[in-house]
């Protein structure tokens, strides 16, 4: 169980804003920190692994202290037991990825774990391969898989996927699950997509300008405002064309095209070019000009 | 026959001042890089003190300290048996002095372009300052080394001004070639002044030529130059 707490003045963009948050995690948790960027999801990540200080902080994993600013005590970062995936990956140039994995073994480690995690990752294939040659979604498994080395008690992930597309997103998602249930992990992680934050966690907090505005599972934390029973996309008309008594009218949103069947009586409104609003509720699409 | 002397001589400077600076400017980079020292700017004014300080300025001052008749020259005659005016050493010291910023520069400007998060990445991994810096941030400024070794030793070889003042030109301890090209163009030997200066330039030309072949190799290789 994690026990966390911490007060820190951040310099932001619009001034100095103050970080005020605290949460717990238990054993065996993945949880999601959700929220604009600027309020302080990193800072909270950096203040746990200990690569950031604070004023006051007060943090506890698994009854050993690791910061109390009261009694002046700080753990250093090496002696933490965590797994930290960074924003740019952070894997070393110089080394391959095999040479990455086997750099986080420690003093008496059975080189076993490196073995272990190129296949549990699949990076066989890559493992005499530079950091430079690989892929974006390749990095990012390798940059997991050297978080696990010294089989850490917390895995902490800042935005692990969001420069990747949504493929690979998802098949990293499997990944860090695999990983997260294999070695039995706290996880804690960054995130700006719900669906993920869905799919992976079992607990989110929303940030909100440095304070903790809501925490629960995620359907109960997104579901009053995010969800509803109505969805609407925006789009262009593209084609009006007869279909036996009614209408087909033809909806480019983003790069899908939508059918929406009209009658004659609403067709009259609706020229090619024009900006639309298709809305259901329920059943029964409703599509609507935007003016 | 023309006397190589000053040639080994200047090798032979210009080889322990860059060993003696690597040795020292790497520890004094990774503070300068990574500290948050408030008086860090006056470490790093003074670093660069010899890039703009007239050479006879530094060599004045340096005399002064040497010299047995000073507190300092005086303490160190006394208690270490070290002459440092008009002595080889002495000349080291002067060196050493004078061409610390064209090593400390392109280190510290290399550690500085590094990711931090490579760093700390490393710390997280449970690693030391010392594994972290030798196993992975020096590897990664290969050629920030390599330029700074190069500008110093070249830098060296090339000084004329401090050497003049604190060294003098005595044959076989401080007549290095810069001097000895002085020394031979004052009593009219063109000849020997010609070909002391010709070798001087071939070497200098030749030094910064595999400089910037092998940094353009590196940078082919290393992702961090792109």
């Amino acid at each position: 169980m994690i026990n966390f707490y911490t007060h820190k003045m951040l310099q932001t963009a619009d001034g100095k804003l103050p970080l005020d948050v605290s949460f717990t995690v238990e054993k065996g948790q993945f949880l999601s920190i959700y929220g604009n960027s600027g309020a302080g999801k990193t800072t909270i990540l950096r203040i746990l692994a200990g690569l950031t200080e604070a004023e006051k902080v007060d943090i506890e994993v698994e009854n050993e202290v690791w910061d109390n600013s009261q009694k002046k005590y700080h753990l250093p970062v090496q002696k933490r037991s965590i797994g930290f995936v960074f924003q740019d990956f952070a894997l070393f140039p110089n080394l391959t990825v095999k040479e990455n994995l086997e750099f986080a073994l420690q003093k008496n480690d059975t080189p076993h774990i490196v073995a272990e995690l190129i296949e549990l990752m699949e990076l066989q294939s890559l493992q005499n391969s530079k950091p430079q040659n690989l892929s974006g979604g390749q990095k990012q498994r390798v940059a997991l898989a050297r978080a696990i080395v010294r089989k850490p008690k917390i895995l902490l992930l800042d935005e692990p996927l969001s420069a990747l597309d949504d493929e690979m997103r998802f098949k990293l998602q499997d990944y860090i699950i695999k990983i997260h249930q294999h070695y039995q992990l706290t996880t804690l992680m960054i995130s700006h997509t719900i669906a993920e934050i869905f799919k992976l966690s079992d607990k989110v907090i929303i940030l909100d300008k440095g304070k903790i505005v809501k925490e629960g599972t995620p359907s109960s934390v997104f579901s009053e405002e995010k969800i509803s029973s109505k969805f609407k996309l925006t789009g262009e008309i593209i084609s009006i064309s007869k279909s036996d008594i009614v209408y087909v009218v033809q909806v480019l949103s983003g790069n899908n095209i939508v059918k929406v069947i009209a009658t004659e009586d609403e067709i009259k409104d609706f020229r090619i070019g024009q900006k639309v609003l298709v809305a259901s509720k329920a059943f029964n699409p409703i599509i609507q000009v935007i003016s | 026959m023309i006397d190589l002397e000053p040639l080994w001589l200047t090798a032979k400077l210009a080889l322990i001042t860059t060993i003696i600076l690597l040795t020292v400017s790497i520890p004094l980079c990774y503070w300068l890089a990574y500290s948050k020292f408030k008086f860090k700017a006056a470490v790093e004014a003074i670093v660069s003190l010899p890039l703009v300080l007239p050479p006879s300025v530094l060599g004045f001052y340096l005399l002064l300290a040497f010299s047995p008749k000073n507190t300092f020259g005086k303490f160190l005659d006394q208690y270490f048996d070290a002459h440092l005016v008009f002595t080889f050493e002495g000349l080291i010291i002067a060196s050493v002095l004078y061409s610390l910023p064209f090593m400390v520069h392109p280190i510290q400007s290399g550690l500085k372009n590094l990711p931090i998060s490579l760093k700390e990445a490393a710390f997280t991994l449970g690693k030391s300052k010392f594994t972290t810096l030798t196993k992975i941030l020096l590897p990664n400024i290969k050629s920030s080394i390599l330029t700074g070794i190069v500008l110093t030793f070249a830098h060296t070889v090339g000084e004329f001004g401090v050497v003049l003042m604190i060294g003098g030109s005595i044959p076989g301890e401080t007549k290095v070639m810069s001097i000895a090209i002085y020394d031979e163009v004052q009593s009219m030997n063109y000849y020997t002044a010609n070909v002391y200066a010709a070798i001087l330039f071939s070497f200098t030309f030749l030094i910064l030529l595999g400089v910037y072949l092998l940094n353009n190799s590196f940078s082919k290789t290393n992702p961090l130059n792109d």
